[in-house]
């Protein structure tokens, strides 16, 4: 095989990993709406969703285009079985109740914004181009769930108690976000992907920082959970799909 | 409609000499189409009837999220599942800003929600049939969203002011969810035969609701003479559902689709459509509590708000604590 097309099928392998977080996550996100603990943190949450899947479109059309034949953003979205789907674990872990919803929401946000920061820089110009678009966006999500982080971790015993439980439940799934995937690593060098793992220590640092002002300890290392890229994913995923593929999987080619 | 049956507290509507000074000088003001503003004087039950039928409005909006939300996990593709994201993302908004519009007449959004939950408030009757399939959701767009235009547009000229100027804004956005209704309508129709079976299943299970959105037949009513003298209302019943009728037909008939009405037909002699009876006795079951989702519907709202609890309650546990430090720096 010569090197353009394996570089391609790396470039194709990374947009989808790129793509698919931000699709679970708004797909976890649009289960909430119409369901919130307030009316405003309703629409606001709603509107991370709406931003989340928007940027998963971005990310998917431009893998489709990558991928030729007749894919586009929907045959990637709505055909691909939970092996072929590259999002972190992180994020397709349940709602479960407010606190972990934005805990989890908290450490996606913060890795998303590093993440995308470093993309502005890609070789890739498409891809700096949706990372520019997209970070605007993210900084809010950013300050918002950290902002909750801090009220839940610092509001009253209950939202502690609970606050500081889905931490200590979701951090087994951060490791995989600094640990680069084979697509990642292949493009690294030409600039056109970032190095997830010279990520970790502004978001650890970010963490703490945040986790002291809601009062809340970090854990400590661990055993992580990986896979999530490779395809390897948690019982949940498969969940995830069932309901979202519904439609397409049972109207074979039909049009919407 | 999204306000249906509201009660004015009134017996009988009483011409100008049988009122006070006082309410002849409102009634008066009223004719001339001054706008009355929160701090304006105001006969007690204009503004308990004003209060009922705004946040009967708000609630229906926020329960009118639960329907279309259902689908928005399943929604057939990513952009459907935007656009749906932003329509239910602006119901939500619509509930917002009337529960305002009813604070703005002492009401408070506490006491509406807690009315709402403890069912002594009530929401319009649609939002308690199912969503079945993904063609419900155009159907709701189309059907029911299209009803509430026809409702809205008028209440854009109500006596009440800040209740005119947010209905202002709510009709713009309810003519986009009209029309991404229609669109999925209308893709349905012109997919597969699956899918065309799908949508004349969805207008024959949201036809009769629609119709019967617009509250019970005018007869006597004198809650709605009392609502049309203090013009928030400004059409009666039956004749918004007539002009819905007319409305919509044609659209049926584009789509091809057939609505499921045998009486349903063109009147030379008026130039509008005849149709049969509404079943009634559905209507007012629904309304009593008795439709076929009333009870997931409130049950929805009430875990959200029993779930939420700790969370709002955190909120404000961490504003006191914020003030305190504050205060405490400042000494």
């Amino acid at each position: 095989m010569t090197e353009a097309p394996n570089m391609d099928n790396a470039r194709y392998e990374y947009l989808l990993q790129l793509g698919d977080s931000d699709l679970i996550l708004g797909q976890r996100l649009a289960a909430l709406c119409g369901h919130g603990p307030a009316l405003e943190e309703d629409i606001a949450m709603t509107n991370v969703a709406l931003d989340l899947i928007g940027q998963a479109r971005f990310w998917l059309s431009y893998a489709a285009e990558l991928k030729g034949e007749d894919a586009d953003e929907d045959t990637l979205a709505f055909l691909r079985d939970a092996p072929a789907y590259r999002n972190l674990l992180l994020v397709e872990q349940p709602n479960g109740d407010y606190g972990q919803t934005i805990v989890r929401q908290c450490f996606y946000d913060v890795w998303h914004f590093f993440v995308l920061q470093a993309l502005m820089q890609s070789t890739d110009t498409r891809i700096a181009d949706i990372a520019a678009k997209s970070i605007k966006e993210v900084q809010y999500h950013v300050e918002r769930s950290g902002d909750w982080v801090v009220r839940l971790g610092d509001g009253t015993e209950e939202s502690h108690r609970r606050t500081q439980a889905a931490v200590d439940k979701l951090w087994r799934f951060t490791g995989e976000m600094f640990r680069s995937s084979e697509a990642e690593q292949a493009l690294i060098e030409s600039g056109v992907a970032v190095d997830v793992a010279t990520l970790y220590e502004p978001w650890h640092a970010h963490m703490q920082a945040l986790f002291e002002e809601a009062t809340l300890t970090l854990p400590g290392d661990q055993p992580m959970q990986t896979g999530g890229k490779a395809g390897e994913h948690t019982e949940h995923l498969g969940y995830v799909l069932a309901e979202m593929q519904h439609l397409q999987r049972a109207y074979p080619g039909a049009r919407w | 409609m999204y306000a249906q049956n509201v009660d004015t507290g009134v017996k009988k509507v009483r011409g100008a000499d049988e009122m006070s000074a006082d309410e002849a000088a409102f009634q008066a003001r009223i004719d001339e189409g001054i706008k009355i503003e929160p701090k304006d004087e105001m006969p007690a039950a204009y503004r308990k009837t004003l209060i009922r039928q705004i946040s009967q409005h708000a609630h229906s909006e926020i329960v009118g999220q639960l329907p279309e939300g259902n689908w928005l996990t399943r929604a057939p593709t990513l952009e459907r599942k935007l656009i749906l994201l932003a329509k239910v993302q602006d119901e939500a908004g619509h509930g917002l800003y009337l529960y305002s519009a009813a604070e703005t007449l002492g009401a408070s959004r506490d006491d509406m929600q807690a009315d709402l939950l403890s069912g002594k408030a009530k929401y319009s009757s649609i939002f308690n049939y199912p969503t079945l399939t993904w063609a419900d959701i155009g159907a709701i767009g189309w059907l029911v969203d299209g009803a509430a235009i026809i409702n809205q547009i008028p209440i854009c000229r109500c006596s009440y002011g800040p209740y005119a100027r947010a209905m202002v804004r709510v009709c713009k956005e309810e003519s986009f969810h009209q029309r991404q209704g229609f669109d999925i309508m209308h893709t349905l129709c012109n997919g597969t035969e699956e899918q065309k079976a799908m949508a004349q299943d969805a207008l024959n299970r949201w036809w009769w609701p629609s119709v019967m959105m617009h509250g019970p037949r005018d007869g006597d009513s004198v809650n709605t003479a009392q609502s049309m003298q203090w013009k928030i209302k400004l059409f009666t019943n039956d004749a918004l559902r007539q002009k819905f009728i007319d409305q919509t037909v044609p659209q049926a008939d584009f789509l091809g689709l057939t609505i499921p009405d045998p009486e349903l037909e063109w009147n030379e002699e008026t130039g509008h459509y005849d149709f049969g009876e509404p079943d009634w006795d559905e209507f007012w079951n629904v309304l009593k509590g008795y439709g076929p989702c009333n009870q997931e519907r409130l049950q929805a709202r009430i875990d959200a708000e029993e779930g939420g609890a700790w969370v709002r309650e955190a909120a404000e546990a961490y504003a006191e604590k914020q003030a305190a430090r504050k205060a405490a720096a400042a000494a």
